[in-house]
C-alpha cells in the first residue's frame, strides 16, 4: 500500500473540484425564484440534463439506437427495472446482428 | 417522524439503487484495474473512490494520469466533467425540505449521477426524505468502493462491461427516467432541444462540455415555451 504525495494531492484537488460542483446548487438554491421563466428553466433540468448525458451513447452504433427505442417504449408500460433489462437484452442482440454505422 | 418510517425509507432507497449499483460493479472493477495499469497504487485509487466518488470523472482522469501527477490539470478535468452537478444540485435543492443544513453538506458529497436521477424520480411522486436519500447514496457508495478495490486485485481477469451489455444499463436507466419526465409537449421539446444541442456541441467541439451545453439549451427552450399543456404521451 503506497501513497505518492503528488498523486494524493491530485486526488484531494479532484475531491474539492467535484464537491464544489455538487454543493453550489444548494448554496444558490435559496436564492432561486419560485416562479417565472427561470423557474421554468430549472424545472426542465432533469429532462434536459438526463438527455444530454446519454445523447452521444445513443448514436454510438445502430445497436444502441435500436436498444434506446426499445427501452423508451418499454419504460411506458413496465417499471424501470424491466425496461432496463429489455434495453440491455436489445443492445446485446443488436451488437450480435447489426454492424457499426 | 417515527423510527419505522425512517427504516422504511432507508429500505426503499437501498432497493431503488440496488440494480443500478450492481450494474456499476463491472465499471468499478474496470476502474480499479485500469488505475493499477496507469501506475496508481490500490491505496490511491481506493482513496479516489472514497473522497471523489464520481465515476465518469474518475475514468477520465485515470485515463490521462501521469507521474508525478499534474494536480491542477487533473482537478480542472474533474471540475469540467462534473459541471453538470451544478445544474443537478440546483434542481434538487428545493426538493430537500426535510433536510437539515448539516445533512445537505453530506447530500452534496454523495450526489453522483445515479443518486441524483433516482431522487428526481422519487420527487415526482413523493417527498425525498433523508432516509431514502442516504439509503440509496450509501448503498452505491459502499458497492462502488468495494468494486474499485476488488478491481485492483482482479485486474485483467475481468470481462469487459460491454461483453455483457452492462455498459448500456446507465443509458437505459436514464432513458426510462426521461420517458417518465417527458409527458408534456413542453418536456418533449426540452428533450429534443437538449438531444440536438448536445449532439451538435459534441460533434463540433468534442470533450465533455456537451452535457452542460445540452442541459442549458433544454433549459432555455423551457424558459421560452408557454406553460404546460398535458398530452397523452
Amino acid at each position: 500500500m503506497s501513497l505518492d504525495p503528488a498523486t494524493v494531492m491530485a486526488i484531494i484537488a479532484m475531491a474539492f473540484a467535484t464537491y464544489a460542483t455538487r454543493i453550489s446548487g444548494f448554496i444558490i438554491g435559496p436564492y432561486l425564484p419560485e416562479q417565472g421563466r427561470l423557474k421554468q428553466a430549472l424545472d426542465a433540468v432533469p429532462a434536459a440534463v438526463l438527455t444530454a448525458v446519454i445523447a452521444p451513447t445513443l448514436f454510438n452504433s445502430p445497436a444502441e439506437l435500436c436498444a434506446a427505442v426499445v427501452t423508451a417504449i418499454a419504460a411506458r408500460r413496465l417499471p424501470a427495472l424491466g425496461a432496463i433489462a429489455l434495453g440491455v437484452g436489445a443492445v446485446l442482440l443488436g451488437r450480435h446482428f447489426l454492424g457499426p454505422w | 417522524m417515527s423510527m419505522p418510517s425512517v427504516l422504511r425509507d432507508v429500505r426503499s432507497g437501498v432497493i431503488g439503487i440496488l440494480p443500478i449499483a450492481l450494474a456499476a460493479v463491472p465499471f468499478g472493477l474496470l476502474l480499479g484495474s485500469e488505475a493499477v495499469r496507469r501506475g496508481l497504487s490500490p491505496a490511491e485509487i481506493s482513496l479516489m473512490s472514497l473522497i471523489v466518488f464520481a465515476g465518469s470523472a474518475q475514468f477520465l482522469t485515470v485515463s490521462i494520469w501521469s507521474h508525478p501527477a499534474p494536480w491542477a490539470s487533473l482537478a480542472l478535468a474533474a471540475f469540467l466533467i462534473n459541471l453538470r452537478h451544478v445544474l443537478m444540485s440546483a434542481s434538487l435543492s428545493p426538493k430537500l425540505k426535510d433536510f437539515r443544513k448539516s445533512q445537505k453538506v453530506l447530500v452534496a458529497f454523495l450526489l453522483a449521477d445515479e443518486i441524483w436521477a433516482l431522487n428526481e424520480k422519487r420527487a415526482m411522486k413523493q417527498p425525498i426524505t433523508p432516509g431514502f436519500y442516504f439509503g440509496a447514496a450509501l448503498g452505491l457508495y459502499v458497492i462502488w468502493l468495494a468494486a474499485t478495490v476488488a478491481g485492483t486485485v482482479l485486474g485483467e481477469t475481468l470481462p469487459a462491461p460491454e461483453t455483457i451489455g452492462f455498459d448500456f444499463v446507465f443509458a437505459a436507466l436514464f432513458i426510462s427516467l426521461v420517458t417518465g419526465f417527458a409527458k408534456t409537449w413542453r418536456a418533449l421539446s426540452v428533450v429534443i432541444t437538449s438531444l440536438v444541442a448536445s449532439l451538435l456541441f459534441k460533434s463540433f467541439f468534442g470533450g465533455t462540455g456537451f452535457i452542460v451545453a445540452g442541459g442549458l439549451a433544454g433549459m432555455i427552450a423551457a424558459a421560452l415555451l408557454p406553460p404546460e399543456r398535458k398530452v397523452g404521451l
